[in-house]
C-alpha cells in the first residue's frame, strides 16, 4: 500500500496557467472546428432554404415554375428582392408561359404551443386567398396536424375572401376564424372542432399576412405582371 | 370458543364489517344506475356494461397470479370499477375502446401500484381519462336516448373492430327521425348555446348522455341508501355538491342568460354520479373528517370552473383525478391534534 | 498516475455490450431522459437523434480520452462541456445541412444535446480514465444502446399513435390512432412499460439463476 501512495504524489496545486493553456488550447479547437463546419455548411444549407421555400410556393400555387422574390418598400409597393435581403418576402409564382399565377405571402399568429407560421397563396383576379401551408408549428400531433390535412377545413382557403377597403389601405373585412359550423361569410374560417385554438391561429396568421402583403400587391400589380427577367 | 365472558383488547367492534361486504353493497347501490342505463339505452349499454366489468375482472385476475397475492377479485372491488367505468362511458362507445379502458384503469390505476388499499387514484377514472386522451372523439360522440328499437339492435359503432376508427352513426340516428337531436348533451347545449335543458328532464335522466350518468334522482337515491347503511361517508358528496352550488351561485345571479342555474349544474352531466359513487373512493379520498369537507368542496369548486371557463364539457372527471392526488396532502394538513399535545 | 487508480480496462466484447444491456443509458442508468421522452414520437426522429447523440458521444469521448493527461481535474467540466459544445454546433450544422424538415422536428432538443448526461457522464466516467481505443468501442456501445432505447419507444409511439411506422402505413385507413401516444404522456406511459419488462426479464433472470445454484433468490 505504501508504495502505491509514494508513487503517486498529488501536486498540492495546479499552476493558473495550465488550466488556462488547457482551457484556452480547448476553446481554440472548439473554435476552429466550429467554423470550419460552418463554412463547409453555410451554401448547402442556404440551398435547402431556398428549395423548401421553393416547394413551399409551388405547392400552394400548384402549376407554378418559376418564382420571384419581392419586398415591400417603405412607400408601401412593391420592389424586387436583391440578394441577402432579410425579412418577410412575398414570392411571385410565374407559370411556364411567364403568366403570373399568384403570390405566396407568409403571416404568423399565436397558437397553442407558440408561433405558428403559415404561407398563404393570394390569387389577385379574384381578391382571395386560395392555399394554404403551414411553414412551422408546435401545435399537439393530431389536433394541430389538421391544419395542413383536414379536408373540411382546406376548404376554407379555396377562396378566403381578401378585398381591400375603398382607400386600399387594408383589408375590407379583416380574417377571422369562427366557431365549427357557423361560418356565413366567404372572409370567415369555419374551425376545426376540437383544434379551436389552432384554427385560430391560422385564422390570425392569414389576417396578418393579407393585412400586411395585399395592399401592396395591389398597388404594384404592375411589377408583378411583368415576366421574370432570365 | 365458550359463550362467556370474551376478553378482547380494543378495538371493540360490535359488527364486522369486512372488504368485500362494503364493495358488494355498493354494487347492490349500482345495480339499479345501471339498470336504468340498459332501459335508457338499450342493448349497447348492456354489452358496454359487460365488457368494463368483465375486462377489468380479468385484467385484476391476472395480475393476482402475476404478483402471487392470491385470489383478489373476491373482495368485489374490481367489479364496481368495471361498472362505474361502463356507467361513464358514452353509450354507442365502441366496445375494444371500452376493453382498453378497464383495462388501463384496473393496471395502471390499481395492479401497479399494489392492488386494492394502494391506488391513489379512482381505478374506474385513471382509464376514463386514457381513453379520453387517446380516443378524444369517440367519447364525445352521444346517441338519443330512448330509441326506439334499442332492444333489438345495436348502435352500430359499439360493435367496431379492434383497433379501428368508430363506424359513423351519423346515418342511425338520422333513421330513427327523432325530432331537436342536435348530436350534444345538455351540458353542451348549455355551454356553447346557453339553453338550459329543463330541470325535470336532467333531474329524472330523460336526456343524452353518458350511460349511466343521466338520472340525478336515482343517483341520489342510490347514493342515501348507501350512506345509510353507513358505506359511504356522506360528508364527501354534500361537499362536492356544496363546492358546486358555492362556485355557480354567483356567476348565476350576475348573468343567467349566460351562465348555468345552481340546480342545471347539479343535475347534468357526471356531476352526481361522480360526487356519490367515485369521489366517495374510500381508497383514494382523504381521511380526516375536515380533509374530507375540504377535498370535497375542491371538486365541486373544480368541476364547475372547468365546466365554465374550461376548453371541455364537462371537467368531474380530472377534478376528481386531481383531489385524489391531492388527497394524501389534504391528510397531512388536517391532521387532528393530540390531545394534550401542542 | 490515474492508471494505478483506475486500471485500463482491456478491451472485450463486453466493452460494447456494456452500454446495449447491462449499462443501457436508459432502460438501466435512466440518464438523458429529457430527448427520450420528447423527440419519439415518430421512429424517424428518434432514429436521427440516436445517431446525433451517437455522434457527438463518441466524438467529445475521444477527444476527452486523448486529451486525458492535458486537463488539470479543477477545470475538467468546463472542458467537457465546451468538447461537447463543439460538436453539438457541428451536428446542429450538419442536420440543417442534411434536411430542413428534420431539423424542425427536432427542434430545439439538437442544441439540447449538450446537456445530455450520457455524455457528459461517460466523459467523467470512463473517456477521462481510459484509452483511445477501448473509449472508442465503449462510446459507441452506449450510443447504440441509447439509440435503440429512442427506437424502442419511436416505434411503438408511431405504431399506436399514428399507424405507421418510418411513415409507411401499416393498418387499413381506418385503423383508430390512440392520440394519448404521440403526446408527451404517451412517452411516459411507453417508456413506463418497457422499464416494466426489463427489470421483469432481469429479475427472472436472477431468479432462474439462484434457482440454478440453490443461492437464495434476491432480484437485487
Amino acid at each position: 500500500m505504501t508504495t502505491e501512495v509514494q508513487i503517486q504524489p498529488q501536486p498540492a496545486t495546479t499552476p493558473a496557467w495550465a488550466m488556462l493553456r488547457t482551457l484556452g488550447g480547448i476553446a481554440l479547437l472548439s473554435g476552429l472546428l466550429v467554423a470550419l463546419v460552418y463554412q463547409f455548411t453555410l451554401p448547402i444549407i442556404a440551398e435547402n432554404q431556398r428549395v423548401l421555400t421553393e416547394k413551399a410556393v409551388f405547392r400552394v400555387l400548384p402549376g407554378a415554375v418559376t418564382k420571384r422574390d419581392f419586398v415591400i418598400t417603405p412607400e408601401g409597393g412593391l420592389a424586387p428582392a436583391e440578394a441577402g435581403v432579410s425579412g418577410e418576402l412575398i414570392y411571385g409564382a410565374y407559370d411556364a408561359a411567364g403568366q403570373l399565377l399568384g403570390l405566396a405571402i407568409t403571416g404568423s399568429g399565436p397558437g397553442y404551443a407558440g408561433p405558428v407560421r403559415v404561407m398563404f397563396a393570394y390569387d389577385p383576379d379574384c381578391d382571395c386567398l386560395t392555399g394554404s401551408k403551414v411553414l412551422q408549428s408546435n401545435e399537439t400531433p393530431g389536433f394541430g396536424d389538421k391544419l395542413d390535412f383536414d379536408p373540411d377545413f382546406l376548404a376554407n382557403f379555396k377562396a378566403l375572401d381578401a378585398r381591400l377597403n375603398a382607400e386600399g389601405t387594408a383589408l375590407a373585412n379583416a380574417i377571422v376564424t369562427v366557431k365549427h359550423g357557423t361560418k356565413s361569410e366567404p372572409w370567415q374560417i369555419d374551425a376545426i372542432t376540437g383544434a379551436t385554438i389552432s384554427s385560430k391561429a391560422m385564422g390570425r396568421a392569414a389576417d396578418a399576412a393579407a393585412q400586411h402583403a395585399v395592399p401592396a400587391i395591389e398597388r404594384d400589380l404592375a411589377v408583378l405582371a411583368s415576366p421574370p427577367s432570365p | 370458543m365458550s359463550r362467556g365472558i370474551e376478553i378482547r383488547t380494543s378495538p371493540h367492534l360490535k359488527r364486522v364489517v369486512t372488504v368485500d361486504k362494503i364493495m358488494r353493497t355498493v354494487v347492490l347501490a349500482l345495480l339499479p344506475i345501471a339498470a336504468f342505463a340498459v332501459w335508457q339505452f338499450g342493448l349497447s349499454a348492456l354489452l358496454l356494461l359487460l365488457t368494463t366489468t368483465g375486462v377489468a375482472i380479468l385484467t385484476e385476475a391476472f395480475f393476482a397470479r402475476v404478483s402471487g397475492r392470491g385470489n383478489t377479485v373476491s373482495d368485489w372491488s374490481v367489479v364496481i370499477t368495471g361498472l362505474l367505468l361502463g356507467l361513464t362511458l358514452p353509450p354507442g362507445f365502441p366496445l375494444w375502446m371500452a376493453a382498453v379502458a378497464a383495462f388501463v384503469g384496473v393496471a395502471l390505476g390499481k395492479a401497479l401500484f399494489g392492488g386494492l388499499g394502494y391506488n391513489v387514484m379512482n381505478p374506474a377514472l385513471v382509464g376514463r381519462a386514457f381513453v379520453q386522451a387517446a380516443f378524444p372523439v369517440a367519447i364525445t360522440t352521444w346517441t338519443p336516448a330512448f330509441a326506439p328499437g334499442r332492444f333489438t339492435e345495436i348502435i352500430p359503432s359499439t360493435l367496431t373492430p379492434p383497433f379501428m376508427q368508430p363506424i359513423p352513426v351519423d346515418d342511425w340516428v338520422a333513421g330513427l327521425n327523432l325530432d331537436g337531436w342536435s348530436g350534444a348533451t345538455p351540458l353542451a347545449i348549455q355551454k356553447f348555446q346557453h339553453i338550459e335543458t329543463p330541470l325535470m328532464d336532467t333531474f329524472s335522466g330523460m336526456i343524452a348522455g353518458s350511460a349511466g350518468e343521466t338520472s340525478a334522482i336515482l343517483i341520489l337515491i342510490c347514493g342515501l341508501w348507501l350512506a345509510w347503511q353507513r358505506m359511504l361517508d356522506w360528508r364527501i358528496p354534500v361537499s362536492v355538491m356544496a363546492g358546486a352550488v358555492l362556485v355557480a351561485l354567483p356567476f348565476w345571479l350576475l348573468d343567467p342568460n349566460i351562465y348555468p342555474s345552481p340546480w342545471f349544474v347539479l343535475c347534468s352531466g357526471g356531476l352526481m354520479l361522480g360526487a356519490w359513487f367515485m369521489a366517495s373512493d374510500m381508497v383514494a379520498s382523504p381521511v380526516t373528517a375536515s380533509g374530507v369537507i375540504l377535498y370535497g368542496l375542491f371538486i365541486g369548486a373544480l368541476t364547475v370552473v372547468i365546466r365554465l371557463f374550461g376548453g371541455l364539457v364537462e371537467g368531474i372527471m380530472y377534478a376528481i383525478l386531481l383531489a385524489n392526488a391531492l388527497g394524501p396532502l389534504i391528510s397531512s394538513w388536517t391532521q387532528p391534534r393530540v390531545y394534550g399535545s401542542k | 498516475m490515474s492508471e494505478l487508480l483506475n486500471p485500463q480496462e482491456k478491451l472485450t466484447p463486453d466493452t460494447f455490450l456494456r452500454g446495449l444491456w447491462e449499462e443501457n443509458p436508459v432502460f438501466v442508468m435512466l440518464l438523458g431522459l429529457c430527448p427520450v421522452l420528447a423527440v419519439t414520437s415518430t421512429t424517424l426522429n428518434a432514429l436521427a437523434m440516436g445517431l446525433a447523440t451517437t455522434f457527438v458521444l463518441v466524438c467529445s469521448s475521444l477527444l476527452v480520452s486523448l486529451l486525458r493527461h492535458w486537463i488539470p481535474k479543477q477545470v475538467r467540466i468546463a472542458s467537457y462541456i465546451v468538447i461537447i459544445a463543439t460538436f453539438v454546433t457541428i451536428v446542429d450544422y450538419a442536420i440543417q445541412a442534411i434536411s430542413l424538415e428534420l431539423y424542425a422536428a427536432l427542434g430545439a432538443f439538437i442544441q439540447l444535446i449538450v446537456a445530455n448526461c450520457v455524455i457528459l457522464g461517460r466523459a467523467e466516467a470512463y473517456a477521462s480514465k481510459q484509452r483511445l481505443h477501448t473509449t472508442l468501442v465503449n462510446s459507441l456501445g452506449m450510443g447504440a444502446g441509447f439509440t435503440l432505447a429512442l427506437l424502442a419507444l419511436g416505434t411503438v409511439r408511431e405504431i399506436l399513435g399514428n399507424g405507421t411506422i418510418l411513415g409507411v402505413s401499416l393498418f387499413s385507413p381506418d385503423f383508430q390512432p390512440w392520440i394519448v401516444m404521440i403526446l408527451p404522456p404517451g412517452g411516459f406511459f411507453v417508456l413506463g412499460a418497457w422499464l416494466l419488462l426489463f427489470n421483469w426479464l432481469r429479475e427472472s433472470k436472477v431468479r432462474r439463476a439462484a434457482k440454478f445454484t440453490g443461492a437464495p433468490a434476491d432480484a437485487r
